[in-house]
């Protein structure tokens, strides 16, 4: 029974109250979702399915052809290409520094809280302050670092070398917290058990402490490999793109086709990130899942 | 050798004292209960043994070795924790395997220490596991075993190395009350079928008394009495030990020595109780003592010389416990089921055996002796 109809008997049941608070209840954050991701999908996908006119001035249907035109083209290729480079680079130094720092910072000693709170602090800080710090450190004209070719930013070979440190560095207050987290919610009692065991630092690290702490790993898997998908600002900020585009990941791609004329192909692009990101999410969570513990 | 050596141990955590000059031996072969109150350091004491902890003052020594500063790992113990601390991604068998990777050890065969090899490593698995009844589940993992199960796991990795010392902390005390009986029984078969020192902590005094060569009583740091549970149990050193050991506990009643027609007596409130002849050497007359004396050992005799009202009668099946209020102080009267229980609220005389009287310095809270004689 709709609740119009139910007005117009003029007494509700109290089945039809109750669902009557509780379409109230969800109305804001409905409207909100609405507005902000509904309606730009929906737009996303409206312009995912037209393209441009020869003379430029209108859109004509094209349907799911702009598909493969776009998720083929040299443009889309680059981009994945230089994204899923820019996970590697990210992605498995971020997660092995943060794991590293939390380890070290593990332990009961005296002042451990104010190297807790350093290691942490990059949480606190936005991405903008994160690239303008590294512009600071690897730009090649004033940075310090500006002449180290592994990171050197002039050069297309080692750009995205450059602008990861940027993102590893942002990324590393997260991972910490998180690592370190997981590494305090461990029994004491099976960290005893395995010294009385004879299990050296090393052997506990991996026989005991890695696989305990699995899923806590696997969840900073996804969030930076995503985080990583999404990257835009340290480029836009480190390098705008260059040289010769050896920066410009997917997302940078997309944002730079906002105008009239190139829209569509952004929306294309857009809706091959989505899926891009969806895919690696689903095999991470059933391939890994397979190897995590997640205790009793 | 597996004989264990505390001496003179001290343990502080900053400010406060764990345990306190703490002297104890164990014997080669023996059931030690650590027995106490929870917070009187007795799993400090224990994981001093274990290497978990360093003593801040005194020696360890396990057999002739004193082991300060040696890793847990390189003393040839072993531990089972009272969560079992299994390691729960690894399945059954990966967990009783785990202490054979690490350490050099005797081969079946004879021969100097070294490490196992594979083959040799599941003979022992397969040993352990089928002496405690886990063959069937080695392939599993500990999320999917029953509290009983995992705690006979942690039996498995502990004894699959065969220490010269095992240590347990309270590794029943997770079990319900059925399995917790039967468990015991097993334990107790289990150390004499090993022939190895056993040193289990526990604030449960029935496990104490019932599995124990010897027992350790502690309380706030300290070594209170040292003995056989029958000899704690018939002869506690002090108002502690007495208060703690028995359930229901011991009857204690605060008392003025007097000297009443040429006999010591106790004078309890409007009470008095003739003290055993042989303690007119150890006690003066006015001094203040504490007359202890067990349930078991309180008689209703009509002619008693203890007076008072009932204030309760709780029967238990087997037995029943008449609470009697005497002078400000409630007593506990064990009787047989078979007895006929007077009615609450009316007046009543008691006697103690004279025998099981138990006197201690209200000062000292120490035992004076000559106590009951023991035959």
């Amino acid at each position: 029974m709709t609740i119009a109809g139910a007005a117009t008997r003029g007494r509700r049941s109290p089945r039809g109250r109750e669902a009557l608070l509780a379409y109230g209840l969800i109305a804001p954050a409905f409207i909100i979702l609405a507005v902000f991701s509904f309606y730009p999908l929906y737009r996303l996908f409206r312009f995912a399915l037209y393209r441009p006119n020869r003379f430029g001035t209108g859109e004509r249907y094209v349907g799911w052809s702009n598909l493969p035109k776009v998720l083929g083209g040299d443009e889309f290729q680059s981009g994945l290409w230089i994204t899923l480079k820019y996970v590697l680079y990210t992605v498995p130094p971020g997660l092995a520094l943060g794991l590293l720092l939390a380890l070290a910072a593990n332990r009961r000693l005296r002042g451990i809280k104010i190297f807790q709170t350093i290691f942490s602090s990059t949480v606190a800080s936005s991405v903008a302050v994160a690239s303008v710090v590294f512009f600071g450190l690897v730009n090649p004209e004033i940075g310090k670092f500006g002449r180290v070719a592994f990171i050197d930013l002039s050069s297309s070979d080692s750009a995205l070398r450059g602008v990861a440190l940027s993102s590893i560095w942002q990324n590393m207050g997260l991972t910490f917290v998180i690592v370190l987290a997981g590494l305090q919610a461990l029994p004491d009692e099976v960290l005893e058990a395995s010294r009385i065991d004879g299990f050296g630092p090393i052997r506990r690290l991996f026989r005991v402490i890695l696989p305990m702490i699995s899923p806590t790993l696997l969840f900073l898997v996804v969030v930076l490999v995503i985080f990583a998908f999404q990257s835009f600002a340290p480029m836009e900020f480190l390098t705008g793109g260059g040289p010769a585009g050896s920066t410009e990941t997917l997302v940078f791609k997309i944002f730079r086709r906002q105008e009239f004329g190139r829209i569509n192909e952004g929306a294309v692009m857009s809706l091959g990130l989505f899926g891009l990101t969806f895919a690696v999410t689903l095999l991470q969570l059933t391939v890994l899942n397979r190897r995590i513990h997640y205790g009793n | 050798m597996s004989s264990v050596a505390l001496r003179g141990v001290s343990k502080k955590f900053g400010d406060s004292v764990a345990v306190d000059d703490f002297s104890l031996e164990v014997f080669d072969c023996e059931f030690l209960v650590l027995l106490g109150p929870s917070g009187c350091g007795k799993s400090t004491a224990l994981r001093m043994i274990a290497g978990l902890e360093e003593p801040s003052v005194g020696t360890v020594s396990i057999g002739d070795e004193v082991v300060n500063g040696v890793d847990p790992g390189r003393r040839d113990v072993a531990m089972v924790f009272q969560s079992y601390a299994l390691y729960p991604h690894m399945t059954v068998y990966k967990n009783i395997e785990a202490p054979l990777l690490t350490r050099p050890m005797e081969p079946t065969d004879g021969g100097p220490a070294r490490k196992l090899g594979p083959s040799e490593r599941t003979v022992r698995v397969q040993e352990a596991a089928a002496t405690l009844g886990l063959t069937d589940y080695l392939s599993r993992k500990p999320g999917a075993l029953s509290g009983g199960q995992r705690q006979r796991v942690a039996l498995a990795r502990a004894i699959v190395r065969r220490p010269r010392v095992f240590l347990m902390d309270e590794p029943l005390s997770n079990l319900d009350a059925k399995l917790r009986t039967q468990t015991r029984l097993e334990l107790v078969e289990l150390w004499r079928r090993l022939g190895t020192t056993f040193v289990y902590v526990t604030h449960d005094q029935v496990e104490a008394m019932t599995m124990a060569t010897r027992v350790a009583v502690m309380a706030a740091g300290r070594l209170q009495q040292l003995g056989a549970p029958q000899e704690v149990y018939e002869r506690p050193a002090n108002l502690f030990v007495a208060r703690f050991i028995g359930s229901p506990p011991m009857n204690t009643l605060d008392a003025t020595v007097r000297q009443l027609d040429g006999q010591l007596v106790a004078s309890i409130g409007e009470s008095t109780l003739v003290l055993p002849a042989g303690l007119s050497d150890s006690v003066v007359v006015d001094q203040r003592v504490v007359i202890g004396v067990r349930p078991e050992h309180l008689i209703v005799h009509q002619e008693g010389p203890l007076q008072g009202i009932v204030r309760s009668v709780e029967l238990l099946g087997h037995e029943q416990h008449v609470i009697v209020e005497v002078s400000e102080h409630l007593l506990v009267v064990r009787q047989d089921s078979s007895s006929v229980a007077p009615a609450v609220g009316s007046g009543i005389r008691l006697t103690p055996d004279p025998d099981q009287l138990h006197v201690f310095d209200q000062s000292t809270e120490n035992r004076i002796d000559p106590g009951p004689v023991i035959p």
